[in-house]
Parts: structure tokens; sequence; C-alpha cells
């Protein structure tokens, strides 16, 4: 069932709506069920999450029969973003995972976000599918706090991604949903996958797969699941950054989710107008090539690769 | 004055990035005026211009005290203001978000750190500042409440108000926070404008901080003795926010002393020019922020009230 969950009237004749897809057993009786938030589009530029969006509410909507759980799918918390090809909130300053748990006093998005954390309580787990920028592109992937590993590295092996990324904590990431979700006891795992303005259809095919599987692990699915790939943990593994040290145009040389040896080259920061190769992009360790450059264009410091490091035999 | 480049990027295709820094006085670390950070903060830009030329007269009349050193950094996003993006125009990141900065990190967090850098040790900074959210201000003085705030410090700008806020999350990578944890006493300066140039707001802008100097006695200066600023907690204003979405046609502007009940803007519709929805002062007071845009959402701030207080 389609629900309006937020609505802000708009200057000129028009709605912002935040939508979701509900969906529940015919017959739960009094039952207690698990309930489950699939959440994206909170970048308007990052546009995975639509296809796996899509792809969960087609199998619910003809598999009723499987469904032992609620199922709440709200593709765009960011409509507007989304439509006018932006990553932000159109006319608000700050990003929008940013700003969570939000504020019933604050400008309309922060009011948005007060709004959706009230949506979203009570759940059991979310799912925040993100999908890297238009500037890298990310192998599937689970991004788990370390304040929380404990508790969601479990859930985040269960999602049919290749890697789960414990990061360190950071003050600015309380303000973003994940944080906010898993401060008020609903597990929220963060996904990453794909690049900016495009979608992966493998990369959704697979994360839609992770999502049945966890319902199944989790007694709210009971009709097929392929099984899912082993990911790799980042908890003993050092990740080495490569960022541009000269501004320029990036050419890679090898492909996205390639290993590479330590001192291999990987790619090259060359100038158009001279013909000149500035940098040499040179791997500092043995490992896996999980984020890569998409955008070809630099400056200073844009983030060329990240390489988790092979674990230490 | 010296002249000094405090941090240099090569790009591909324009020239060298390019922070500059202008130095008067002696060689302590009084004080480090930052203007713009961003692409539209244009009155942020003017008014440090005008400190440039104010400190320079003050320097060759010898007027500036013993050691003490005074440093203004006009313009710290020199890109973004040539191309009008608010923001770091390729990737849409705020420099203003990136400190204390990264020097081995994305571009941003490299300029961050580069100005941080080299702006850090001074007893006092002064950053004049942008809101997230567009509209008219009284001039104040804002610092964030943190172990380290002196808001008497702050009330000697002279400003009508000094606003003490309580950092979330995402401020704790403004300058403003960093200088604060890194030992400097931080003032974030607001004027009533930020694309557009107020001359007026400015002057009064320029006569806070010489006031502020002159009351440190870092400079011998005759500034007039302006306000007994008051002290305000953000969260303690009184928010009004609109009831219906449409134009905006406000009926007062900041600092103007409102009763209860007092219209204060009526939001029309735009189709058939029917007003349909007036707010109203919800105490009698002092409006201390108005939205200055010509479209309204529901639920936005319109104007932010200093309650039970009158001019």
């Amino acid at each position: 069932m389609i629900e309006n969950v937020v609505t802000v009237k708009l200057p000129v004749g028009e709605s912002l709506v935040i939508c979701k897809n509900r969906h529940e057993p015919a017959a739960a009786g009094t039952k207690k069920l698990k309930r489950l938030c699939i959440v994206s589009g909170t970048h308007g530029d990052e546009l995975e999450g639509q296809c796996v969006c899509y792809f969960l509410n087609r199998i619910l909507k003809e598999n009723p029969q499987h469904l032992n759980g609620i199922v709440d799918i709200y593709p765009a918390l960011n409509p507007m973003g989304i439509d006018t090809i932006q990553r932000g909130f159109p006319g608000f300053d700050l990003d929008m995972n940013r700003i969570f748990p939000g504020s019933a006093d604050g400008a309309p998005t922060e009011w948005v976000a007060s709004r959706l954390m009230d949506e979203f309580a009570g759940a059991d787990f979310a799912i925040d599918i993100h999908a890297s920028n238009i500037f890298l592109r990310e192998i599937p992937q689970v991004r788990v706090n370390i304040t929380t590993a404990d508790s969601l590295v479990r859930y985040a092996k269960m999602l049919d991604v290749d890697f789960v990324w414990v990061h360190q904590a950071s003050t600015v990431l309380e303000s973003t949903l994940a944080h906010s979700l898993n401060s008020i006891g609903v597990k929220t795992l963060v996904v990453e996958a794909g690049v900016g303005m495009r979608i992966t259809v493998d990369y959704c095919q697979r994360l839609t797969n992770g999502i049945l599987n966890l319902m199944k692990n989790e007694g709210m699915w009971t009709g097929p699941v392929r099984p899912v790939s082993a990911p790799i943990i980042s908890l003993d593994r050092a990740v080495s950054f490569v960022n541009a040290s000269v501004p320029g145009v990036f050419i890679p040389s090898v492909r996205h989710s390639d290993n590479v040896k330590r001192g291999e080259e990987f790619g090259t920061i060359v100038d158009p107008l001279t013909g000149e190769v500035r940098q040499k992009c040179v791997s500092e360790v043995d490992g896996l090539l999980f984020t890569l450059r998409e955008y070809p264009i630099v400056n200073e410091g844009s983030l060329i690769a990240r390489i988790l490091q092979e674990a230490s035999r | 004055m010296r002249e000094e480049l405090l941090y240099r990027m090569e790009s591909a295709y324009r020239e060298d990035f390019e922070i500059k820094a202008f130095h008067f006085g002696g060689t302590e670390k009084t004080l480090c005026i930052v203007g713009s950070l961003r692409g539209n903060e244009i009155q942020q830009l003017y008014i440090a211009g005008c400190l440039v030329k104010r400190f320079r007269k003050l320097e060759e009349e010898g007027r500036i005290c013993r050691k003490h050193g005074l440093t203004v950094v006009p313009c710290g996003n020199p890109y973004s203001l040539n191309v009008r993006k608010r923001f770091w125009a390729m990737d849409n990141s705020d420099i203003n978000r990136m400190f204390p900065g990264y020097d081995k990190g994305e571009t941003t967090q490299r300029i961050a750190a580069g100005l941080f850098n080299k702006i850090q040790g001074y007893k006092y900074g002064v950053q004049l500042s942008s809101f997230y959210l567009p509209g008219d201000f009284v001039p104040h003085v804002r610092m964030m409440r943190t172990d380290y705030q002196d808001i008497g410090l702050a009330q000697l700008f002279g400003l009508p108000f000094a606003v003490l806020r309580k950092p979330i999350p995402f401020d704790t990578t403004t300058l403003n926070f960093n200088w604060q944890v890194w030992d400097t006493k931080a003032f974030s300066l607001y004027s009533r404008s930020t694309d557009r140039i107020d001359p007026q707001g400015a002057e009064l802008a320029v006569s806070a901080v010489c006031r502020f100097l002159a009351r440190m006695n870092v400079i011998t200066d005759n500034v007039y003795g302006g306000y007994e600023s008051t002290v305000l907690l953000e969260e303690e204003l009184l928010t009004v926010k609109s009831q219906a979405s449409g134009l905006f046609v406000p009926l007062v502007s900041s600092f103007t002393s409102v009763e209860k009940g007092q219209p204060l803007a009526n939001i029309i519709d735009p189709l058939s020019g029917e007003i349909i929805s007036q707010a109203v002062s919800p105490d009698v007071g002092i409006i201390f922020f108005a939205k200055d845009d010509s479209l309204v959402m529901e639920n936005e701030i319109l104007f932010k009230i200093v309650g039970k207080l009158h001019k």
C-alpha cells in the first residue's frame, strides 16, 4: 500500500511528497511482526537504490505468500533532489544526511528529517542505500561505524555484498540518518554500491537478494534466496587512500575491483595541453581496489582510489 | 602592510588558486580576520577589504600598539567567487565544513588545512560569516558554546546582540569551532546581508572590530561606544514559521520592535493573488532574523524574534 509519509506545500501549486510502499502479510492477526525499512534517495544524485526498490517492490508484490513481516520501502527521501539532479535538497545549504535527527523548529529540511525519524522509529531494521557520488565507483559494500560493529556486522554479512567496511567514529557522522536510527534502536546498515547518476543492474540484483536473505534469516521471508557471497570484513585490514597530488585528467589502466600489487601503476594523471604524464598513480599495498575514480577531471587532493590491504599472512 | 601568500594550489584549467593575507603592526599574533569562504559572501569580502584599508591607515599613523599584529584574509575561496558558486564548484563541498582540514585529504580538506595551519595561534579570531538560511540578521557576534567561549569578550564588539550557539555535530567542522578548540577566542560576525554589498552594514562591522581592538588596547582609535550588547542563547529565540506556501511579502524587517499579535508578513497565493496566511508575532520583541526570499514553503522559518525586549 502506498502512503504519503511527509508532505510539504511548495510555493506554486505543488507539494513535496515523500512516499512509502508498505508490504505486510494479508492475515497477520495480532502477531507482532518485525519491520524493515528500505531507505534511499537521500542524495539526489545516487540512483542505485531506485533499481533496488523497484526489484524489491516487484518481488514482494508478486509473492505475498512468502512475507512474514512488514517491509516499508521509501525510494526517495529527497524527491526534489532526484528530479532536479541535485545531490542536496534544492534551496537548502546543508547535506540532508548531516541534519538528522532533525528539528521540529528548524528549516523545512530539518523539519522533514524530524518527521522521518518519527516515521522510522520502532522499526527493527533499516537499510539506507547510497551509491557513492558521480566521482567514484564503489564495489557493493556495507559501511559500519566501529561503535556499532559488534551488533551490526553479522547483519551486514547477510546482504550479499563484497565488502564490509568498519570505519572509525567521527563527530560529524553523528548527524547521519544511520547514526540517528541506530541511536534509537533501529539496526541500520548503510550500503554503498556503484556510482552516482547511474544504475549498475547486477549490483542491484545482488543487493535485492541480500535484503531477502536478511529477511529470511530474521524470519520475515520464506521465499527463495540465492546463496550470498561472504564479504571481506575490513576490521583487521588497513585501507590505503590514493589522492591526486596534481590536477589534470585521470586515466585508469586497471578495472574497478581488480586486485593490485604494491608498486603497481593503476592509472595516470595527464595534462591534455602539454601531453605530459603529471602523476603515476601507484598502489602502496597489495590489495583490492574497491573504490576507483570514475569522473576523470581531478583537482589536487581529489580521491583517486581506495585499496583494501590484503590480510597479513 | 605586508602581503603573504598563505596557500597556493595548482589547477589544470585555471590560474593557481591562491589565498592571500595582509599583516599589519607587530609580530604578535593578536587578531586574525577571515572574510569570504563561500562564493556568494560578497558582503563579507567587502567588509574584509574595508578592514584592510582601515588597518593600513592605522598602521601608517602608528596607532597599532606595541607588538600587536593584525591579519586579514579577505578571501579564502576566490575560485567559487569567480564562478558565482557558493561552494567548491567541482564537488559542492563547503570549505567551512572541513576544518581543521587534512593536508593529505580531498581538495577542500587540503585548502582548509593549508589555511588553518597559517591562521592558528592568534589570540582572537573573527570570521565574517553567513548563515545557511537566506535572510537579514540584526548585526551580531556569535560564539559557539564550547568549554572555551568567553561571551564577555563578544560584548566588546558593541553590536546589538551577542549570541551563544550550542554546537551540533555538523558545527564541529567549522572554522569558528576549531579556532576555539585550538585556543583562539573565536567570534563569527554577522552583517545584515550576504550576496549584496550593504555599505552601512559594512561600516557597522568595521567599527565593531575596531571598537573591540581599541577596548583590548590593541589599537588607539576613537570609535563611538556602540551598543551594550544583549547576550542571547540561540535556542531562546522565538521562531515564526510559515503556515502556508506561496509568495512571501514581509511587513517588517530585522531590528524592528514588534508587539504581540502584530502582522509580520503576508503569504499570497501566487495564482489568485489572495492573502492566504498572515504571520503574526507571538510576543513583544525585536525581529532578530527575517527571511528575505520571495517564495515560501510550508513550515519555513520566517522570523526569529528576541522575545520580551524593546528597542
